[in-house]
């Protein structure tokens, strides 16, 4: 949300189902990870979306990930094989 | 559609979750955890080939495995297997050969649940010594990121040595 435009913490409890303190939670939670920033802008405080950090969060699972799906896809393929034997057997 | 792999590594906190369903009964996806032969054709992953030291996949038993990329490197790992209950469980010991010291082992269980329609859920929850043993682990990518690290940091000296 956010990412299209800058917004106050109560801007964006307007759009959630959710208590204003629990949007303040999560935005706290979002700050302290450095996936959003809060500006001060006269009397209103804005936040603002780090793209560049919300990489980082994305990334550091992503080489591990990477490896596990390879892993899994072959075992797939392995349980199509296992499977098509164990259909031939009964068959026979 | 695809089965998602899900990897779940909650912040500060020294275990991770990895989750996938197959369209195949347990006991298929057991047995592909647990005999040697239906082992080495998926765990390399990516593209690496997987060598057995051994494997004897038995409650009290261990294992030694050797995982070779394509540049001919080699990343060892060996534990000793606590419990196996077929086709439901599998809990085992985890250590990389690789590190400087010896000791950041982790404890791994894999869990494997009926689900409808023939399928099947896994979850392997590993549990690591320490909230920086699971970082490394999942940041060195385990044995392929380990390689690629290898290789940023050789690009790096060559920029450098430019």
């Amino acid at each position: 949300m956010i990412a299209h435009q800058t917004l106050t913490p109560n801007g964006v409890a307007d759009n959630f189902d959710l208590s204003r303190q629990a949007i303040s939670k999560h935005i706290k939670i979002l700050t302290e990870c450095g996936i959003i920033t809060i500006t001060q802008q006269g009397r209103e405080r804005y936040c603002f979306i780090q793209p560049q950090k919300m990489d980082e969060v994305a990334d550091w699972l992503a080489d591990f990930r990477k490896i596990w799906e390879s892993r899994f896809d072959k075992l797939d393929n392995l349980l199509i094989k296992m499977q098509s034997k164990t259909d031939n057997d009964k068959s026979k | 559609m695809k089965n998602q792999t899900k990897i779940i590594a909650e912040k500060g906190i020294q275990e991770l979750f990895i989750t996938r369903e197959f369209n195949a009964p347990r006991e298929l996806v057991f047995r592909a955890f647990n005999e040697s032969e239906l082992l080495l054709q998926w765990l390399g992953g990516c593209d690496m080939t997987m060598k057995i030291d051994h494997f004897d996949s038995r409650t009290g038993g261990s294992y030694r495995f050797i995982h070779c990329t394509a540049t001919g490197q080699e990343f060892s790992f060996n534990g000793v297997i606590h419990d196996v209950t077929a086709p439901e469980r599998i809990i085992r010991t985890f250590e990389f050969e690789g590190l400087p010291e010896r000791g950041h082992v982790s404890l791994e269980t894999a869990t494997f649940e009926a689900l409808p329609d023939n399928r099947t859920k896994l979850t392997i929850q590993s549990v690591f010594k320490s909230v920086s043993d699971r970082d490394g682990m999942v940041a060195a990518g385990m044995e392929h990121g380990v390689t690629d690290s290898h290789q940023r940091l050789d690009e790096l000296f060559e920029r450098l040595l430019k």
